[in-house]
């Protein structure tokens, strides 16, 4: 019953010149979306992707899980040296992200300009 | 379905203990919480709060069992919403605790657990009920319309 996450990798380069790789996701973001998460993260290299942007436009519902699922991503990229933003999601999920400290450790942006901007 | 006494009006649903059937509680709130006219922001707070009651009853509460169904009645007033949520667990005895991000980034934390400070946070009342002998437990949650509303 739960809807499935679908997640896409694209690479693309900043203003400045980064080379950046941004994870889009789409669907619901939940404990069934570990795989479209994490698997998908994994799956990137970790000596060429330095700058990871994560695309929450096309997603409407994350659950608690999903935050931890997103929370998990963001631990392996600290331990790995990569540096994670995020834009796209919702004002209510905007907040709740804030909420729960994420702000700490990937920037949140309202669009993939404005994140590429900062890199 | 629907039943009006006073000046409630009640709505009841029962979902299946299956993770995902908490956006039909999701759905049915909002629903409700529109009539009523709350400003959507509130709705979205809502919609996450109801979510993570019920995928708390589903869990952790009836553990999966799908031959249990998770009760949720929605009661609508004059100038405020209360929601229960209720299982056929032994309740939620502890309290909700603020997340600890440096933590949960240092794996000195479980990244999950968040449920029920998210609800505590996104609404006006949050309570959880330990039912007697084991059963008839709940979680009721009230949110108020505000005065320029």
């Amino acid at each position: 019953m739960q809807t499935d996450t679908k997640s896409k990798v694209d690479q693309t380069t900043s203003p400045a010149g980064t080379p950046v790789t941004v994870l889009r996701f789409e669907g619901d973001i939940s404990s069934a979306s570990k795989e479209a998460v994490i698997g998908s993260y994994q799956g990137l290299s970790k000596t060429t992707a330095k700058t990871i942007l994560l695309d929450f436009t096309k997603v409407e519902y994350i659950n608690s899980s999903g935050i931890a699922l997103v929370i998990q991503l963001l631990m392996e990229a600290a331990n790995s040296g990569q540096k994670v933003l995020a834009f796209g999601l919702s004002a209510h999920f905007t907040k709740v992200f804030t909420m729960v400290g994420i702000t700490k450790y990937a920037g949140l942006f309202p669009d993939q300009a404005a994140a590429l901007a900062t890199v | 379905m629907t039943s009006t006494a006073a000046r409630t009006t009640t709505v009841e649903v029962r979902l299946p203990s299956r993770l995902g059937f908490e956006k039909v509680a999701m759905s049915t709130a909002a629903s409700v919480a529109k009539l009523m006219g709350f400003r959507d922001e509130r709705i979205d707070d809502l919609k996450t709060a109801i979510a993570e009651a019920c995928i708390n009853a589903i869990e952790h509460g009836n553990r999966l069992n799908e031959k249990l169904s998770v009760g949720v009645v929605l009661s609508a007033g004059s100038d405020q919403l209360e929601i229960k949520v209720m299982d056929d667990g032994k309740g939620m005895k502890q309290q909700p605790t603020k997340p600890d991000i440096d933590k949960k980034m240092h794996g000195e934390e479980d990244p999950r657990g968040m449920g029920m400070f998210l609800i505590q946070a996104l609404v006006d009342e949050a309570e959880w009920v330990v039912g007697t002998n084991g059963k008839g437990s709940y979680v009721r949650l009230v949110i108020r319309l505000d005065k320029e509303q």
